[in-house]
Parts: C-alpha cells; sequence; structure tokens
C-alpha cells in the first residue's frame, strides 16, 4: 500500500487513489484525420515497463484532482509527483 | 500410556494453576502458561497427526509458528471449530478441547496409512500425471482425494465473534521482542521516537530468555539473567507499547504492515465473551526494525519425520522454558555447535542424553569439553542412515561419512531412543524483510540468505539479519541503530560480552543413506509429504526454475509455507543441477507469514455493514406498502409492490396494465445526477455526447447517449437545459460515479481550457415519476396554476414551480412511452411530494410501480438499459440507434472509432426484437440463439438481453444481441433449451405504439 503525496493535499494512504493508466497520451485534436493504426496506437497501446513508468493517478476520494507519478515499477519507488500539465521530469 | 514428564519447575510455568483439556477425546491436564504442545509432550503425547499424502504418522516438531506437523482441529465438536492451528501456538486454557487432523478414523489408526505402503505410486506430479487421465474419471479421483486428503473441517455456521481494526502510525515500529528487539525498542523509545514493539509469542525475551548457556554472558552475569533487567525496565519507559500474542502478517510498501492482535484465544470461554477476538492492525511506520530471529533447519535424512524426532532448539525451549522432557533417552543430530547447547540443558536437569551424531569432524568449541565431561557419547562425522519406530521413534542407526560427504563407509551402529533433536543450522527469518519488496543476498560460506540492504526505513537487525552470536548481535545492533535512529549513543554500548564461537562447519543438504535414494523417504516439506527423491524427479522430468519444481512436487505450499525445509529443497536443486545457490534464487515468500483468520481480515465489516445502503427519500414509504427491494448497486430500489399473495409476476403485470391504462408512479430518485455549469457547457455536452447540444433551448430537454473512447455505450440519460450556462445531467443509476470520474477526467487532463464545473447532486433530489393517461390529471390537481398544454409544456421540455412553497423541477419526459412527469423535489421533501401524488391520484386508481414494471414497460418501447442491453461492445449503431450519432459534429468521445474497420462491419452483432412462436412463452435472458439446429458445431449468434411477458400485448417479447441481425428481420431462429427448443422471429425493436402517440394522449 503506497503513501502518496497529492501535490493538492499531502502525503494520503493509496486506497484514497485510484490508478488512471499510462500518462502523457495526449488524445489527438483530428481523431478524423488519423489512419485506423494511429488511432489503434493511441487508444489500445500501452506500455508496461520493469523500471520508471510515468502514469496518471486521481485522488478520488480527496480533491478528485488527477496528476502524474514516476513510479519504478520494479520496486514500486515512487520516483516523481506532478501536476497535469507539467512536463515529466528527467532522470 | 500417560506418564508426566514434567522435569523441573519453570519460572515460566504456573504449577499452581492446574488446567484441565482435551485432545482426541481424552482429558489431560498441563499449567497456565503452557501451550497444547508442551502440555501433550507432558502427558508424553507425540503423535498428534498423519502427514497428507502419506497418512504417516507425525509428532510435534517445533515450539513455535513454523510449526508442519503439528495442526489441529479446535472445538472439534461444535459448529464453529476452527482448523488448522498450530498446537505450539495454542496456549492451554479450562476447557480447551482439541483434535488431530487429517485422519481416519483414528490418529492411531488411520485407514489412509495404507498410501505410505504405496509410496512408489505417489511420485512427485503423482495427482498431475494420474488424474488428468482418462479425463472422464476425475469425479471419480476427485471423491477419492476428498475423502482422504483434508486439512482439517471448516465452520458450518456464521463466526459469532467479534473482530476489529485499528489503525496505528508510529515513528519506529520494532517486530520481534529476542533481545535484539527489545534494546532496539527501548532505545528508539528513549530518544523520543513513537515505537510500537510487536511479538507473536505470550512472552518477551525471545529465545535469550530460557537460554541456560553459561557460555554467554553480557556484564559478567548470564546473558537470560540481563536481559530479564531490560525487559523490567521497559515499564518505565513512555513512547513505548508493546503488544504480545501479535503476530505480523503482512509487510507491504512504504512501510505499511498488518498484524494480528490475538486477544482471547488464552481465555476460559467466559472471559472470552463479548470480548474483541483478535484485531488487525494496520500500521504505517516511518520506520520498521526486522528483528525476527531464525529458524532451526531440519537435517534431510532417511526417514526424518517420526513422532519424537525434533528441532533440537524446541527440545530446549520445551525443558527450559516449559519445564517439559520431550523423550526419556535423547539423541542429538547435528552439524554446528547448538544442538550441544540443547544437550547440556537437558542433562543437567537430569534428563538422559545417549549421544550426540556430529556429521562435522570436529568442533574447538568450549561446550565439547563439557559434553565430554557429562560423558556423553560423540560420534563425529557420522550420519543417521535409518530411524525406527512407527507411531513413536525407538531408534536410529549410524554410518559413518564418507570424506566428501556423499555416501556412508563402514558398519551401521544402532542406537535405541525415543527422541531425536535435530540441528540443521539456522535460516534467518527474512519473510517480512521479503515481502517488504528488499532483495535478499547469498552468503555462500554459511549458506543463508541474508538481507542485502538496510535502508533510510528499515533495517534488519539480530539473527534475521545473519548475525548469530552474541557479540555480533550486539556489536551490530549498536552500530546500526545509531545510525538509524541518527543518535550519538545506545545505552547498552560499551556493556561486556563473552561467549563461545564456532568456527567448525559442514554442510549437507541431502544426507546420504546405505540405501539407495530410491528406497529412502528424505522429507523435506513435512506437511505435503515431499521427499528429496520427487525433487531430484522434477529435475530429471526437466524442471528447472525453483518456483516450478515448487508446485510439481508441492514442496513449500503448505500452511507452514515451507518455512523448515525451503532451504534445503533449494539446495537439493542446486547441487543436482550443479548450479550454485545464490544464482537460482529463492522462492517468493507471500503475505500472510502465518494464516489469518477470515473474521479479523473483514473486522467490522460484516452484516449490514459489509457494504453501504442507500437508501431513497421515499424508502419509508415503499416499507409501510411492502415493497419488495432490490438491490441496483448500492440503492435499495422498490422492485415490485406485491398485494396480499400476489406473485412477483402477478404484481408486474397489474403495475404495467395501469401505468398505461390510467397512472402509475415510481420511484426515480436513484437516477445519477450531475450539475454542469460554466461558460463552455453546452460545448462540453457537444463533445461528451454524441448528439448535438448547442442548439437545445433553455428549458428543453435531450436525451443523450455517451461513448467511451472505443466507440462503445458507455451511459445514457435526459440532460436538461436550465439556463444559458447551466444544465442538469441524469445519468444511470449504476454509471452515475463512473460518469462523473469519466468527466471529470477529460475536463482535466484534456480539455483544462473549458470553463466547466461539475457537481454530483444525486443525492441532492428525490424524484417521482409519474407515468400514464391520467398522469396530467394528477399533475394539475397538485400544480393547479401550472399550464399543462402541450403548447406551454410540450414533451422533453422543462418547468420549476411551487409545490406548496416548495421548488421543484418537472421535466415532461418518458421511459415508458406514455405521457410522463418527473416532479424533483429537495431530498427532504422528496416523501411529502410522493403522498401527495398518491393522494392526488387516488380516484385515478394511482399505482406504485417498482423497476421490474419500468424495465417492461420500456422493454415494450424497445429502449435499451445500458448495461443489460449492452455491455461494452455494442455501438450506437449495433443498437439501432443510428439517429442519435452525429454526423455533422467534428469530434465527439469515441467518434472516430465509430469508423474503424471493425466497428463499420455490417454483420456485428446488432440489437433486435424476438417474439417466441408460442406467445406464452418467455425466453430466458441470456439464452443462446442459433439458426440451425442440426449442425455441429454450431454457430452462437448472440443472446437474449431482456425478455417479458407483456400484459399490454398479451405475448411474450424479447430484445436480443444478434450477429447480422438488422438484416433477418421475418427471420426464424431457435433458441436451443435444455429440455426444448423454442422458435422465434426476428421483429422490429419497438413492440408498442411505434408512432409515438401515447407521449401526447
Ligand atoms: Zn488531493
Amino acid at each position: 500500500m503506497f503513501l502518496i503525496n497529492c501535490p493538492y493535499c499531502g502525503e494520503r494512504d493509496q486506497q484514497e487513489f485510484k490508478a488512471g493508466g499510462e500518462a502523457h497520451i495526449e488524445r489527438p485534436k483530428q481523431p478524423t484525420e488519423l489512419s485506423d493504426d494511429e488511432w489503434a496506437e493511441y487508444l489500445f497501446m500501452r506500455k508496461n515497463i520493469k523500471g520508471v513508468q510515468f502514469e496518471r493517478w486521481n485522488h478520488a476520494h480527496g480533491c478528485r484532482k488527477w496528476f502524474n507519478m514516476a513510479r519504478d515499477t520494479s520496486n514500486d519507488e515512487i520516483k516523481a509527483i506532478y501536476k497535469m500539465g507539467e512536463k515529466p521530469p528527467t532522470q | 500410556m500417560t506418564q508426566n514428564l514434567r522435569v523441573k519447575s519453570s519460572e515460566f510455568i504456573d504449577e499452581t494453576n492446574r488446567i484441565s483439556f482435551k485432545f482426541d477425546g481424552k482429558t489431560y491436564y498441563g499449567f497456565k502458561g503452557d501451550t497444547l504442545a508442551s502440555a501433550l509432550i507432558a502427558n508424553n503425547i507425540h503423535l498428534v497427526g498423519r502427514s497428507f499424502k502419506y497418512h504417516r504418522p507425525r509428532g510435534i516438531m517445533t515450539s513455535g509458528s513454523e510449526e508442519p506437523n503439528a495442526i489441529v482441529q479446535v472445538n472439534p465438536n461444535s459448529n464453529i471449530t476452527e482448523p488448522n492451528a498450530r498446537a505450539t501456538e495454542i496456549e492451554i486454557y479450562e476447557g480447551l478441547e482439541a483434535s488431530s487432523q487429517n485422519c481416519w478414523p483414528s490418529v492411531n489408526f488411520d485407514i489412509g496409512g495404507i498410501n505410505n505402503f504405496l509410496a512408489p505410486l505417489f511420485p512427485a506430479g503423482f495427482y498431475y500425471k494420474t488424474f488428468m487421465w482418462p479425463k472422464s474419471f476425475w469425479e471419480k479421483y476427485e471423491f477419492f482425494i476428498r475423502h482422504s486428503a483434508g486439512l482439517g473441517k471448516s465452520p458450518n455456521t456464521r463466526d459469532p465473534d467479534i473482530y476489529d481494526h485499528r489503525n496505528i502510525h508510529c515513528d519506529v515500529l520494532v517486530v520481534g521482542a529476542g533481545i535484539s528487539g527489545i534494546l532496539a525498542a527501548k532505545n528508539a523509545a528513549k530518544n523520543n521516537f513513537k515505537t510500537l514493539l510487536l511479538d507473536e509469542k505470550n512472552e518477551l525475551g525471545g529465545s535469550t530468555i530460557f537460554e541456560a548457556n553459561e557460555d554467554n554472558k553480557i556484564n559478567h552475569n548470564s546473558a537470560s539473567e540481563w536481559l530479564k533487567k531490560e525487559i523490567n525496565e521497559l515499564k518505565n519507559i513512555k513512547n513505548l507499547e508493546i503488544k504480545t500474542r501479535t503476530s505480523v502478517a503482512a509487510y507491504h510498501q512504504y512501510n505499511y504492515l498488518l498484524a494480528r492482535e490475538n486477544l482471547t484465544d488464552h481465555l476460559v470461554k467466559k472471559d472470552k465473551k463479548n470480548k474483541i477476538r483478535q484485531r488487525l492492525l494496520k500500521i504505517r511506520a516511518k520506520k520498521v526494525i526486522l528483528a525476527t530471529g531464525a529458524l532451526e533447519r531440519p537435517l534431510i535424512f532417511n526417514n526424518n519425520d517420526r513422532p519424537g524426532i525434533m528441532l533440537s532448539s524446541a527440545i530446549k525451549k520445551y525443558s527450559n522454558f516449559y519445564g517439559v522432557a520431550c523423550g526419556t533417552k535423547n539423541i542429538f543430530f547435528t552439524n554446528n555447535d547448538s544442538a550441544y547447547e540443547s544437550a547440556l540443558s537437558l542433562h543437567n536437569k537430569g534428563i538422559k542424553v545417549e549421544a550426540i551424531i556430529d556429521i562435522r569432524e570436529n568442533s574447538d568449541a568450549k561446550i565439547i569439553k563439557k559434553i565430554n565431561d557429562a560423558g556423553i557419547k560423540i560420534y563425529w562425522a557420522h550420519t543417521i542412515v535409518d530411524t525406527r519406530g512407527y507411531k513413536r521413534l525407538s531408534g536410529v542407526s549410524i554410518m559413518k561419512l564418507s570424506n566428501d560427504g556423499t555416501s556412508v563407509t563402514g558398519s551401521k551402529i544402532s542406537i535405541s531412543c525415543d527422541c531425536l533433536g535435530i540441528a540443521g543450522g539456522w535460516t534467518p527469518a527474512v519473510h517480512l524483510y521479503t515481502q517488504s519488496g528488499s532483495k535478499l543476498t547469498f552468503d555462500e560460506n554459511r549458506k543463508i540468505f541474508i538481507p542485502k540492504t538496510d535502508t533510510k526505513e528499515q533495517i534488519s537487525v539480530g539473527s534475521c539479519g545473519g548475525d548469530f552470536e552474541l557479540d555480533e548481535i550486539i556489536t551490530n545492533l549498536n552500530y546500526k541503530l545509531k545510525n538509524f535512529l541518527n543518535i550519538n549513543k545506545t545505552d547498552f554500548e560499551g556493556i561486556t560480552l563473552e561467549n563461545d564461537h564456532e568456527t567448525s562447519k559442514r554442510n549437507i543438504w541431502l544426507l546420504p543413506s546405505d540405501q539407495t535414494i530410491g528406497k529412502t523417504k528424505p522429507f523435506v516439506d513435512y506437511q505435503n509429504d515431499a521427499t528429496a527423491k520427487d525433487i531430484k524427479l522434477a529435475l530429471r522430468e526437466g524442471f528447472r526454475s525453483i518456483e516450478h519444481v515448487k508446485r510439481y512436487t508441492t514442496t513449500g505450499m503448505g500452511t507452514d509455507q515451507g518455512k523448515l525445509g525451503n532451504m534445503h529443497a533449494l539446495g537439493i536443486i542446486a547441487d543436482t543441477a550443479g548450479v550454485k545457490m545464490g544464482e537460482l534464487g529463492t522462492t517468493t515468500f507471500r503475505p500472510p507469514y502465518t494464516p489469518l483468520t477470515f473474521g479479523t481480515i473483514v473486522g467490522r465489516n460484516v452484516g449490514e455493514f459489509f457494504d453501504t445502503f442507500r437508501r431513497t427519500p421515499m424508502n419509508d414509504w415503499h416499507i409501510k406498502n411492502k415493497a419488495e427491494f432490490e438491490n441496483v448497486g448500492q440503492w435499495k430500489r422498490s422492485w415490485y409492490y406485491p398485494k396480499e399473495d400476489e406473485t412477483m409476476h402477478q404484481a408486474v403485470q397489474r403495475e404495467s396494465k395501469a401505468a398505461r391504462q390510467s397512472a402509475g408512479i415510481l420511484d426515480a430518485s436513484t437516477l445519477g445526477k450531475i450539475d454542469i455549469q460554466g461558460s463552455d457547457a453546452s460545448e462540453f455536452l457537444n463533445r461528451v455526447y454524441t448528439n448535438a447540444w448547442s442548439k437545445l433551448a433553455i428549458g428543453k430537454c435531450r436525451y443523450g447517449l455517451m461513448l467511451n473512447e472505443d466507440g462503445m455505450v458507455y451511459d445514457d440519460g435526459v440532460t436538461t437545459r436550465l439556463g444559458e450556462n447551466h444544465y442538469i445531467m441524469t445519468t444511470t443509476t449504476g454509471g452515475a460515479a463512473n460518469v462523473l470520474g469519466k468527466l471529470e477526467d477529460y475536463l482535466q487532463t484534456e480539455w483544462p481550457e473549458l470553463d466547466v464545473y461539475l457537481t454530483s447532486v444525486t443525492d441532492h433530489f428525490a424524484t417521482a415519476s409519474l407515468c400514464g393517461p391520467n398522469s396530467k390529471k394528477i399533475l394539475n390537481k397538485i400544480i393547479p396554476d401550472l399550464d399543462l398544454s402541450d403548447d406551454n409544456f410540450p414533451h422533453m421540455s422543462f418547468k420549476e414551480v411551487l409545490i406548496d412553497k416548495i421548488k421543484c423541477r418537472i421535466m415532461r419526459i418518458s421511459f415508458t412511452g406514455e405521457l410522463s412527469y418527473e416532479i424533483n423535489a429537495p431530498a427532504s421533501y422528496g416523501e411529502a411530494i410522493w403522498q401527495k401524488c398518491i393522494e392526488a391520484g387516488k380516484e385515478f386508481n394511482i399505482t406504485p410501480y417498482g423497476t421490474e414494471t419500468m424495465h417492461l414497460l420500456r422493454a415494450e418501447k424497445g429502449f435499451i438499459i445500458v448495461g443489460q442491453d449492452t455491455d461494452g461492445t455494442m455501438t450506437p449503431i449495433d443498437l439501432q440507434m443510428d439517429w442519435i450519432v452525429s454526423k455533422k459534429k467534428y469530434d465527439f468521445i469515441g467518434k472516430r472509432s465509430l469508423y474503424r474497420s471493425d466497428t463499420m462491419k455490417e454483420d456485428r452483432k446488432q440489437l433486435v426484437g424476438l417474439l417466441t412462436e408460442d406467445p406464452n412463452i418467455v425466453l430466458e435472458e441470456g439464452a443462446q440463439i442459433v439458426s440451425e439446429l442440426n449442425q455441429k458445431p454450431v454457430e452462437m449468434l448472440g443472446h437474449v438481453t431482456s425478455s417479458y411477458f407483456s400484459p399490454n400485448l398479451n405475448k411474450s417479447i424479447a430484445l436480443a444481441v444478434v450477429k447480422d441481425g438488422k438484416s433477418m428481420m421475418g427471420r426464424k431462429l431457435f433458441i436451443p433449451m435444455e429440455n426444448k427448443n423454442i422458435s422465434v422471429t426476428v421483429s422490429n425493436t419497438v413492440f408498442y405504439d411505434e408512432k409515438n402517440e401515447r407521449l401526447n394522449a
């Protein structure tokens, strides 16, 4: 059970949060211009890496804000937490 | 047979407090402080169970939670009996009853014992190999397995005990109250850290407290006396909370640990009453100090499992702590110096030790001289090649080991004994450490896995960290604590330490016998009857990964999770496969460390507290009017209102007719309601619904369909424009929370530029839905001032009105196809408004109806229910709802997916109506649909999603999803059922009032 530092509320127990999958996948601005393959890439393809992964999290039972997390999936270490719209930290 | 093996009064046992208990139906006596195991041994009972596969007689082997054999059924005659309790952990109390498990008809005569003689037929992977063939025989095998195997019986009534949860936040958590844990906790608390110290035993002090080793001295005193003083001082320390009988079950990330505090299991029945039995502690610690100690290893040799064969350290604990001799003629078998301590302990208490068999060539430890002085014979470089005695050990045969340790030489010596202490060295208890995600490293020299790293948040001290000797433990503890707690000095810094050092080592994972391995039974996992032979067989058959060997041989898969034998299994695999143990890795230790009852896990969340119930403001009225309820998400919704002895079918038929012929009323309060405001509210709705919203006039309502980005229908509902920048959206009852979450997600992450605010107002409004041709007259009686003409208040529009000065919103919308009004009142006036409708409707025989009638009425009209007629694979096109998908809008959620090659296929499963050939047959929802009856394999075309008998049409109607259904209008299909095939015809989805004339009736 992680201890997650919500950028708006501070450190809270993981059970207050909802995981929202891979971060930094922007919804295409002009979906109709995309080929089936390009659209499928956006819609279905997600990374599942061993190592630092960028994820979306939502403080569902708190402020309900979405934010991003860089988490090392090999040891669950949370490397960074940053707000929506902010650039991922470079290591 | 009964014999008193209590040898010497012990300070840990209260001999003035005699306790009677029953085991296997017979009454015995023990003392306050005894465990069931120590009390049984005092009565000279070692045979307490049978092994799982071969039903071999098994005795008590350990003195703690690692016990593989002495697994008993507590309160065997009660229907709240508890299986799989370890006799070594049960503290006896007056009235305790326990019995052996896994044996029938009794532990002394067990029919399954015949498996022992059939053992050659039960090799590794036996279950996989044998019972899988022939397939049709499985049922017979299963019957056999279930009756002869099994670990205890489960209780058959509800657990009457009270369980509890508690959250704890502390600065320092110390797990284990042996010498390291006590010193660590004391120093943490003294330095102002809020400290919690836990131990699974009922006494503090670990194994040091009862050791009688004169060579271990602290400040020139015996280590145990010194530790007793330290424990005494704990009472006066602030910031320190101590919990005994508390076992840590799990260690999760970020120092989140779960522990079970046992509060009443050791109490007599009357003191247990109305008390919390066990409490789950949910601990979030800033720092964790693991001081979990080490588990003694057995030795793996032929027939090493007979009752009377025990761990050397357990024999020492039984004698020193409980004052009980485990045998009258004892032998020790060892590969290290610790067995000599046990032997000397017994000898000093006047218990006979016949011999010590040591696989090493020699040892220069000081204790050897004392053993020699005591006249105990030591057999150096010998090993046990076989043991005797079926229900109790009666002797061993030993032979000299070859220099390389792989074979035996010379002649066989036979020694009789009734107890054998085995000492195979020590395994650091790193289970919790690895659960936390930390990695181990293998110490090739000492053949142990030890923690690889300490961190800022976690350290391992004492023997769980790989320190076994007193000076090493204390010196390293001092150093580690200072770093970890960032303190200058500990209160035990500078104490003088004296102890012996072990210099001679020899480790042989599988000891040789004079017989070939095929003829021997060297048990590695006692509980699951896995032998070294099985492991070697698995390797011969090609298994290489330790995790695969474990599953194939079932090594380490019992309730003890192989705490004793896992290292030997690894060692034997490494030796056989010719690899290094460090390269092999180890199996994963998973929570819980020791088994937990379900009661502890669920705590107070049972019965009515299992989940949250949501009830509408009109709930009391429904109960008064005898409604039956159904669960919809967390809501309790009125299902139907049976009159007198009406069946559900009769009630629903009556309610459905009334709603179409005169007037019905439905509690629709549970529908999700989201208040949407902001200057971009219209644009927002354009993006989330498939249809267009910009032109919706203020005061008008519109039905909307929401898709997932994959183009599949996600939710639906009516949204009303209350003002220029103000809408109220309704969602399905079950989808409300998810829809809000999804909308917030898009607003925050994809469209942060939109000026839109969302508020869930589901609980703020109560909704009474009036329906039927007389609904207008009823509403007119309630609000005479409101012009209800179709011009002023047409279908799909909204009015804000006052009813008895209460501000209400009325939407003229319909989910039944009838003229219909939804009155939304502030929740606290919900029942009053409902009551008002009922009163006003009396003259029209207004009929309250529940969800079942609602479903039937909408099915007559072919209106879908998301989640019933859709399942996450249906597009609006599949639902024949093309009309609601805007072609003009550039984009909305899911639009692009509707143009994928797959979603555009003509022959997808599509929603259609089905009419049965016999109008009285009502189809089963979920039934499969085929076009051919005699074809094999037959293609499943789809399934029935909704099905009812329509009283208004006087025939059976159904909705179904059928492959290429749109092109099948009028075609005959079949529904094959167990006893008959039902003929159906594909139809339009709208069965009733196709022209929607009744909306304005
Ligand atoms: Zn927050």
